[in-house]
């Protein structure tokens, strides 16, 4: 620039600057800490807005909800995310959503983290799942104990020869670690023992659908809705929950009954009892128009 | 010296902002992360870091051992590096040496629509598309393995490693190519005995800023490697990067527990090994500029 060169002060001075702008900003960063990034206190539905987040098992049950919910109410937006039941409580917890859709109970972990930033999650059951476990159609296999199963997915027993089926080595399929799925079948199949090292962990259920569906001596599972939904695709195994009980499959009326061993509810949580839209939107559910939904997304009524 | 006008002085200010603002958020960035990171030395404590086991989520025993993590990500990214070399140096000699202009013209901005392509989009077709292709070529039991992760990440490294494999190529002096057809060499004896070699630092960067990219993949990974937390150096197991890891988990994960923080030490670890081979590969890249000027 015309002759004029840049002597080392020059740029000894702009790196000290340099240097200053980089400690401001750090300084800056540090006051905040202590404080979650989310609000503190949690988010109120801005006129009419509604965010329900969490179950992937769930999601398109609260979308077909939603859907029918926002005909009917057409002021109401509702925004439904996916992302597992674990995502659900964390934005519970954060404060950036008003209900917290999950397949599976809030966690001891997560009521005491509720305590700490004085937020007082309610549940309400709004649904009934079965997990269904699938193997490929041409898999000879067609029952399993429930005694098998956890030996399957802990890795005790890793060849389809030893539950009476072909001498191959079985592949593990699962959902990941934040699905409520995954925490379910744990805490209830694995009685809480931890799945075998070389589970594949599979980002969704459709992938699971789709692995099972090409691989002979894959074993996953899935919810119930899916499950139905796959029918050609997939075999669905019966379940004995002991050696003499008699083997169940995967129904809507056997887990209404309580026959079929891996049943669950399926919940809403929401930050103290649901006020505004959220309140009408849960009673929506609840009712009978809302009930009807469940059913015909591939899940089980409450009552 | 001669006083500059306080005009010039304003502008090549605002001009250093701009551009140091990259090295300010770099800064930042890792600032950012070892702020979080950091009580994890204190609680579980950093030797927890180095088990064999990745398992954050139990009912039994929580274990943070980032080694499964870290050989899955370096076995898919050796794979990756080991298919894309030879079609992405052999890939831009082609382009560089033997072809003619029009064939040039036409696939060039083929070559730049791969590397467009969003990895999602990859990921899926390598789910629907190549792991039923692997399973049936190798006979295995499934699709799901490193290796077909590693073939997505070569197709995206590829793209990469023939763009400046061929700008390498294109800079050897024509005086060497000359000289060794004036001595008698053929075409291709000069190719591989010349131009090549006298490349190769070029080609290595290109090849090391190829893996740069292959190491940080996220989402092709995840969709067609399995995900499974095992240290194996199987091409034909499945495996579970860094990347997939904080992608999955960082989502649910309760603000400030353990696991938060341990994914946070993830993303540090894949940052440094990022920052190591883009170093490197600038280091040989400036070599090779000054060694031809």
């Amino acid at each position: 620039m015309d002759g004029h060169r840049t002597t080392r002060r020059t740029v000894a001075a702009r790196m000290t600057a340099l240097a200053a702008c980089l400690f401001v900003a750090a300084v800056f960063s540090c006051q905040k800490k202590g404080q979650p990034t989310g609000a503190t206190s949690p988010a109120k539905p801005a006129n009419g807005t509604l965010t329900i987040k969490g179950s992937d098992t769930m999601v398109q049950l609260t979308s077909a909800w939603a859907e029918a919910f926002m005909k009917a109410r057409p002021e109401v937006e509702i925004a439904v995310t996916g992302g597992g039941s674990g995502t659900g409580f964390a934005a519970l917890l954060n404060g950036t959503t008003d209900l917290c859709a999950a397949s599976r109970e809030i966690s001891e972990k997560e009521k005491k983290q509720a305590e700490q930033k004085g937020i007082k999650p309610i549940e309400v059951t709004v649904a009934r799942d079965g997990i269904a476990v699938v193997v490929h159609p041409q898999n000879p296999v067609g029952v399993l104990t429930m005694e098998q199963l956890k030996k399957i997915y802990t890795g005790a027993y890793t060849k389809w020869s030893q539950v009476g089926g072909p001498d191959e080595a079985i592949i593990l399929l699962s959902r990941e670690s934040n699905s409520g799925t995954y925490m379910f079948f744990q805490e209830h199949v694995l009685e809480k023992a931890d799945y075998a090292q070389a589970t594949r962990l599979m980002p969704a259920t459709s992938a699971i659908v789709q692995a099972v569906s090409t691989d002979k001596t894959a074993i996953g599972y899935i919810g119930l809705g899916y499950a139905v939904e796959a029918k050609g695709k997939v075999k669905m195994l019966a379940v004995k929950a002991h050696e003499d009980a008699p083997a169940i499959t995967p129904s809507e009326e056997a887990v209404k009954a309580g026959t079929y061993a891996i049943a669950r509810k399926l919940y809403f949580y929401a930050n103290g009892t649901p006020g505004g839209a959220a309140k009408d939107f849960v009673e929506f559910c609840l009712s009978e128009a809302g009930q009807k939904i469940v059913r015909e997304t591939g899940y089980v009524t409450v009552k | 010296m001669i006083a500059a006008h306080w005009k010039d002085n304003v502008v090549r200010w605002i001009l250093l902002a701009a551009a140091s603002t990259s090295i300010v958020v770099v800064i930042l960035i890792f600032l950012f992360l070892i702020k979080e990171a950091a009580p994890f030395a204190h609680h579980p404590g950093l030797r927890e870091l180095f088990a064999r086991r990745w398992n954050p989520v139990s009912f039994q025993k929580e274990s943070f051992g980032l080694l499964p993590l870290v050989t899955g990500s370096l076995l898919v990214t050796a794979l990756a590096t080991a298919v894309a070399v030879p079609f992405g140096v052999i890939g831009a000699i082609y382009l560089s040496e033997v072809a003619a202009t029009a064939e040039r013209e036409l696939l060039k901005p083929f070559i730049e629509l791969l590397a467009g392509i969003p990895s999602v989009v990859i990921g899926f077709f390598g789910l629907v598309v190549l792991a039923p292709w692997v399973k049936a070529v190798f006979h295995l039991a499934t699709g799901l393995t490193a290796l077909t992760g590693a073939l997505l990440l070569a197709l995206m490294a590829i793209p990469t490693i023939i763009s400046i494999s061929e700008d390498a190529i294109r800079a050897v002096p024509m005086s060497y190519k000359e000289a060794s057809l004036a001595l008698g060499a053929s075409p291709l004896q000069t190719i591989w005995r010349i131009t090549v070699p006298a490349a190769l630092p070029g080609i290595i960067a290109a090849v090391m800023l190829g893996m740069g990219r292959v190491i940080g993949e996220t989402m092709a990974v995840m969709m067609v490697t399995g995900n499974a937390a095992i240290v194996t150096f199987s091409p034909f197991e499945s495996v579970r990067t860094m990347t997939a890891t904080i992608a999955a988990e960082m989502g649910e994960v309760p603000f400030g527990s353990d696991h938060y923080r341990a994914l946070f030490w993830v993303g540090i670890v894949l940052l440094l090994a990022t920052f190591a081979i883009n170093l490197v590969a600038q280091k040989v890249l400036k070599r090779y500029r000054l060694a031809h000027e």
